[in-house]
């Protein structure tokens, strides 16, 4: 990130962050459930609403299915929508998440990224989201509260930009970033104004212009069209991305740069690819290792969908050794974003290869975990490594 | 006296409904009641069907297809984004079969109605999962063979009673709830009409009776419908604001008179028979008692 402009005018947590970059973007429809740790954003955004701070509808449903399904009923009616969930909620969302999004809704959801039982555990995993990524969904996962926020407000811009009409899930870790304090601008809200022009969705619900919401396709129908034309949204989204977090920019100071951050990685010999707050602990040791003249860098993956495949291949050519930092992992394979990295640069980059799962349910991910990482890729065969887990890798 | 059911159509000739559907019938009248500024919600149900393939469409209103279980959320939702909107005037309304209302549907129903939304929410019954090819609901009558409830070498037919599904409804005390039967049009339109009256949650169950899952011939869809009313096994009500007002045939009949006409039922021995009529008795003195009670209350 270009951190020239960094004027913070408050602390909050993550979740706080949330609900005012919610508040920001003048969401008229929120559905919610509750469920640790996304508890105090729709707490929040409930007592902004009870304050008129925020006009909006505020259903409080029976569930996260419910949850997302008024919200699919909301938009459909032209308003723009939000809802927030975690773990055990997401996935009792899943069949609603493909709904939306073959829909063509431009709802943005908030995710705190909490493991999957059993055994329960409240903690920092992306498993809930990873097993999302299929869905239709843009995926972004944020590294700190102040992206949290902006990335609710970029979120809508992306998503109802015509060409796209996708859903965006935007992503904080549990606790980390969700209940813990940071420095955080808000921006002024004409500023958010000028930035994010209020939803006009061309196929809302009218009696004037009766139609049908998601009716059947057959075979030889325009079903496989339809998912194509997602895919192909998804694809040309790459290009509204950068563009809106070009404006972004302009607008604010703060420059996400697009799919991906790169820290430290014009010289760099070798590179550990993460995301969330990981990331963050991930260049510090990027940095303490630079000073003991290493040659490494990050690159931060900010959205997991699309997938920044373009802006992989260009960071790793010619390096010693990339290594992917995994807070989840698909059984009887390897962690999640490693395969989609592999899956990039099978046949285009000779780049060895490793992949590491680390910080499940929460577990600490240490400075001397990078560490074991680093010493794995200068001194061990490529492959997949479990970091930091009892009974040996 | 003046015809009581609205001339104007909401529901297009042409779609893809079986011969006889009540389903098909019970959305027309539904609609004529309420007219054009309606939306209506329809989970996956014969009636995600009915309409055809996209693009076709048969209803004039805007029809908003939802997953199996979210009926009631999706109401509530499309009841708050058009009130906030400034669009009250719009009826709301989902229309979901029983199984989509009294099984998967029924924490998001129980959910929107105890949370009061404008909005009317239509389960049209045809006691089985008959989209799907005739298996067993929740709302499927005691003594019914089905797909999955097969008369077989060990006979095995549904061996539950019926699910009580507008009781759920009443206590919880949803403001307005009603049945109806399509061999009644006047009366189901007249109790839409009274609906519209009330602020908050409507719930409706309408019979419709289904030959190609009750194994009948399909002309007589009215004819069986009116005969579940006549024998009451299908009793028709109307509850307004905690007022059950029970409608009571002029003609009562055995229940076998409506039993025999369905294939459904017709493995049943004369002691299944006696046992479906002693308890069709005793729910029928039990509405009697409940109307009767509040009188003198």
């Amino acid at each position: 990130m270009n951190r020239t402009v960094q004027k913070y005018n408050t602390i909050m947590t993550g979740n706080e962050a949330v609900a005012v970059g919610v508040k920001l973007s003048r969401v008229r429809f929120i559905s919610a459930y509750p469920i640790t740790p996304q508890t105090t954003i729709v707490e929040k955004l409930a007592q902004m609403v009870a304050d008129r701070e925020l006009n909006s509808r505020y259903v409080e449903v029976e569930s996260e299915h419910s949850a997302m399904a008024s919200v699919m009923a909301s938009e459909l009616t032209g308003i723009r929508s939000y809802t927030a969930t975690s773990s055990h909620g997401l996935l009792y969302m899943h069949e609603m998440l493909h709904w939306v999004a073959g829909q063509r809704l431009p709802v943005v959801m908030s995710v705190v990224n909490r493991a999957i039982g059993p055994p329960w555990n409240i903690w920092s995993d992306q498993s809930d989201t990873m097993s999302q990524k299929d869905t239709g969904w843009m995926q972004v996962y944020c590294e700190s509260n102040q992206e949290a926020l902006d990335t609710i407000i970029m979120g809508y811009k992306i998503a109802e930009n015509s060409d796209i009409l996708l859903p965006l899930m935007s992503m904080e870790d549990a606790f980390v970033l969700s209940h813990t304090t940071e420095p955080v601008n808000i921006p002024e809200q004409k500023v958010v104004d000028d930035f994010l022009p209020e939803l006009d969705l061309s196929f809302r619900i009218d009696t004037d212009r009766p139609m049908g919401y998601g009716s059947y396709s057959p075979p030889d129908g325009p079903f496989m069209e339809l998912k194509k034309d997602m895919h192909d949204s998804m694809e040309k989204s790459r290009k509204v991305i950068r563009k809106v977090t070009e404006e972004f920019a302009e607008a604010t100071g703060r420059d996400y740069s697009g799919l991906v951050e790169e820290y430290l990685m014009d010289d760099a010999e070798y590179a550990l690819i993460a995301s969330g707050s990981l990331a963050s602990t991930g260049k510090y040791v990027v940095q303490k290792m630079r000073e003991k003249g290493l040659k490494v860098g990050l690159l931060r993956i900010r959205f997991f969908r699309p997938f920044p495949g373009e802006e992989i291949r260009k960071a790793v050519k010619g390096l010693k050794g990339v290594g992917v930092i995994d807070r989840s992992l698909a059984f009887g394979e390897k962690g999640n974003t490693y395969l989609e990295v592999a899956g990039s640069l099978y046949g285009k980059r000779d780049t060895p290869l490793y992949g590491f799962v680390a910080g499940l349910g929460g577990r600490d991910v240490k400075i001397e975990d990078f560490e074991e990482m680093m010493s794995i890729m200068k001194n061990r065969e490529p492959g997949s490594y479990w970091i930091n887990v009892r009974g040996g890798e | 006296m003046p015809f009581s059911i609205p001339k104007e159509e909401f529901m297009e000739p042409g779609n893809t409904a079986c011969h006889g559907c009540g389903a098909t019938m019970s959305m027309r009248f539904v609609l004529k009641a309420l007219g054009k500024d309606t939306v209506v919600s329809v989970p996956a149900s014969c009636w995600a069907v009915i309409p055809g393939a996209m693009p076709n469409r048969t209803l004039d209103v805007p029809m908003v297809y939802t997953p199996f279980a979210a009926t009631g959320a999706s109401i509530s939702g499309l009841r708050e984004a058009l009130d906030e909107q400034g669009k009250e005037d719009y009826n709301v309304v989902g229309f979901a079969g029983d199984g989509g209302t009294s099984d998967i549907g029924l924490q998001s129903l129980s959910g929107a109605m105890e949370r009061g939304h404008n909005v009317f929410y239509i389960m049209y019954d045809n006691e089985g999962y008959m989209n799907t090819g005739v298996q067993r609901s929740g709302s499927t009558p005691y003594g019914a063979a089905t797909t999955t409830t097969p008369v077989g070498k060990y006979r095995h037919f549904k061996r539950q009673n019926k699910k009580m599904i507008a009781d759920l409804m009443m206590a919880q005390k949803v403001p307005y709830v009603a049945t109806a039967t399509v061999a009644y049009p006047e009366d189901l339109v007249r109790k839409i009409q009274n609906a519209r009256k009330i602020q908050g949650p409507k719930f409706f169950q309408i019979l419709s009776p289904c030959p190609t899952g009750w194994y009948f011939s399909p002309e007589k869809t009215v004819e069986i419908s009116r005969l579940a009313v006549q024998t009451h096994m299908f009793p028709l009500f109307e509850y307004i604001n905690g007022t059950f007002k029970l409608n009571k045939p002029s003609k009562p009949l055995g229940v076998r008179a409506y039993l025999e006409q369905q294939n459904r039922f017709t493995h049943l021995t004369d002691e299944e028979i006696e046992e479906i009529q002693s308890h069709t008795d005793e729910r029928w003195a039990e509405l009697l008692k409940l109307e009767k009670d509040q009188l003198t209350a």
